[in-house]
């Protein structure tokens, strides 16, 4: 077994919008995951960082590029490995809301992809199903019930007990907590947390609070307009962000401190994230980038390893 | 010196076909002028109500008790036709989504110069020019060219320096902010706050900032309101607040946040449980079932504000000098 559980290689994903028109969601993203490990991956509204999680796990096909997880290439696997790969990677969604279906049982959506995959019957799957709520924090008998009888931070925990019903090994989290209040967020995390120890899950964690991904992640990548342009373990990002933009978007946080606050000096960034379709040459940061220079706009920076186990695509470090 | 805004024992309801749900109840608080007051809750919490109530966009059937005086007068009875003078000349509201809060069909330098013209009275080409110079002063490029947009054509962050402008128009006393930047991304949540406190500086107005974001609350706030369950369970500086709280919720609050300094990984600390039920909330303080520090005459009855220092009040049991001291555990060496 291999140390890295998943493999990204080079992954686009382009979406046509029009007969001219190209979005490059995902441009060209190249990372590993180690088994074992939460990867957080962060990024503004535009970034990608979704998309490239969909990516991941299937739910979109990758327009070029390669994705191997577990040793096995996605894309031409025979039907076998295909629903065994399909069983070992699970997603948790954004919206609590629209990701469970309002018309069936809590101990039916649960159990959906125990049934898909013939991994219970009769006695045994209702015990799952009790065994999986238990495990989330709810009680057997809300298998009864219905979605709409939860609130968002239990309907999260639901989308995690249909995640872990398939003994799945690596988990896509997207967002799964911006949708929820804030002294709910944290039982949620904790719970994750809780379960990754337990089951030896490897998570991709996909979210915009920097201060959560913060909490949870080994280690951290930062997206821009469809590029990785950072790399690094989580302690090394916040205490030396390599990259102008890490730079920014740390310095953005508002603190909950009012004494640091009033005091600290903030990067703020002028100028809105450009378009997808139309993103600018060389690196896609330039326009934003208090730094920027002739050569950022002529090449693309190449992604280098500028300091042990901290990656950066930027060119104030290509001396 | 009496207060720019003063709420008072507002209570508000709406019926529902599952029963009344008490969305605010017994809520009290003031304004000074040129003042930051952040409300922080969650959702449910009556934030929103509250502030839509002064704003005269909650039905007067639904509003069961109270007064709000602003300026010294009375506003929660007023006629349609003065609530809009107020509202034209007094009080601006920015909302929380920039993209639904815009007239999608007409041109956004239009929509800034309506109000212009409504209430200033002003020509045509005045208010354009008013229009023009509003966009200019919330940081919009190309003003110009942008007055004859439509709000599709400009980004989240864009439209909500164009809602602001709007609500700046007529040089109100009083900004009401909800929720102004939780649709926006951090960097543009950053330009969107140091706006804010750059307009409220040069203008001189006082603002209610609604947010759930305690990061925000210690960024732009003076004084800090907390509600929980439709009832304020905690006011005082954001330093008290942040400092030296005294109410189990706001410690709740604090812990469940990380803190981005921390070396090592930290489990955080959640308020278990869910926020209470609005059709039947409990007699005593809403906050008992979820907290680790009830007593029994906590269920019993909601407390009355125990006054901690000047201008810091906690709705809270513990504060009272026969109960028993609680070790008080806020993030430490939050920094």
């Amino acid at each position: 077994m291999s140390e890295e559980i998943l493999q990204v290689e080079n992954v686009k994903k382009y979406f046509k919008i029009g007969p001219n028109q190209t979005v490059k969601s995902v441009d060209g993203i190249s990372f590993a995951i180690r088994r074992g490990e939460t990867f957080g991956l962060v990024g503004e509204s535009g970034s990608g960082k979704s998309t490239l999680g969909k990516t991941i796990v299937g739910l979109y096909p990758a327009t070029s590029g390669k994705i191997r997880f577990d040793g096995h290439e996605l894309g031409n696997l025979d039907r076998q490995t295909q629903r065994k790969l399909n069983r070992e990677m699970q997603m948790i969604f954004q919206d609590p809301h629209a990701s469970l279906n309002p018309r069936m049982r809590v101990g039916d959506i649960i159990a959906e992809g125990i049934d898909a995959h013939h991994l219970a019957k009769g006695k045994e799957r209702q015990e799952l199903v009790y065994h999986l709520l238990e495990r989330v924090g709810l009680r057997p008998e809300h298998a009864e019930r219905f979605p709409h009888e939860f609130s968002g931070g239990q309907r999260q925990r639901i989308g995690i007990a249909r995640a872990l019903a398939v003994k799945p090994k690596f988990i896509v989290a997207d967002e799964p907590i911006s949708a929820l209040d804030v002294s709910i967020q944290a039982q949620v995390v904790n719970l994750l947390d809780d379960l990754k120890q337990e089951e030896d899950l490897t998570y991709l964690f996909i979210a915009h609070d920097l201060g959560m991904v913060k909490h949870i992640s080994d280690r951290i990548g930062v997206m821009y307009l469809g590029k990785m342009m950072e790399i690094a373990e989580s302690s090394d990002l916040f205490e030396e962000p390599l990259h102008p933009y890490t730079q920014a978007l740390l310095s953005a946080i508002p603190i909950p401190n009012p004494r640091l606050a009033r005091k600290r000096e903030r990067i703020v960034l002028s100028g809105d994230p450009p378009s997808p379709v139309h993103p600018p040459s060389g690196c896609r940061f330039r326009t934003r980038c208090p730094y920027a220079t002739d050569i950022c706009s002529k090449v693309e920076p190449a992604w280098k390893e500028v300091k042990k186990n901290h990656w950066t695509a930027c060119h104030l470090y290509n001396q | 010196m009496s207060h720019l805004l003063e709420v008072e024992h507002l209570k508000v309801t709406f019926p529902t076909y599952g029963g009344e749900v008490q969305a605010v109840r017994d809520v009290s608080f003031y304004v000074d002028q040129g003042e930051v007051v952040a409300i922080v809750g969650e959702s449910g919490s009556g934030k929103t109500v509250t502030v839509q109530t002064i704003m005269g966009l909650i039905p007067a059937k639904n509003i069961k008790d109270g007064n709000v005086r602003f300026n010294g007068k009375e506003i929660l009875h007023l006629s349609k036709k003065e609530m809009r003078k107020l509202k034209g000349s007094e009080i601006g509201m920015v909302f929380q989504d920039p993209m639904t809060s815009l007239n999608p069909t007409m041109k956004i330098g239009k929509q800034i110069a309506e109000g212009i013209r409504k209430h200033q009275k002003l020509s045509k080409a005045e208010a354009k020019q008013k229009a023009i110079e509003l966009l200019r002063l919330v940081g919009i490029p190309n003003a110009e060219e942008r007055y004859h947009q439509y709000p599709h054509e400009f980004s989240g962050g864009m439209r909500q320096r164009v809602v602001i402008a709007i609500a700046l128009a007529c040089n109100p006393k009083l900004l009401i902010a909800d929720e102004p930047t939780t649709a926006l991304d951090v960097t543009i949540q950053a330009q969107i706050l140091d706006l804010m406190k750059e307009l409220q500086k040069k203008m001189g107005m006082s603002i209610i900032l609604i947010t759930h974001d305690l990061g925000v609350v210690a960024e732009m706030a003076q004084r800090v309101i907390v509600m929980y369950g439709g009832t304020v369970v905690e006011t005082g500086t954001v330093f008290d607040i942040f400092e030296n709280p005294k109410h189990p919720y706001t410690w709740g609050l604090l812990r469940s946040i990380p803190n981005l300094h921390d070396k090592e990984k930290k489990r955080l600390v959640p308020i278990e449980g869910s926020p209470p039920d609005l059709f039947s909330p409990p007699k005593g303080c809403p906050f008992a079932p979820r907290c680790p520090y009830a007593m029994e005459i906590c269920v019993e009855k909601n407390p009355t504000p125990f006054h901690i220092s000047n201008g810091h009040t906690a709705n809270c049991w513990l504060n009272d000098p026969r109960a028993p001291k609680v070790e008080a555990f806020i993030a430490e060496g939050r920094e």
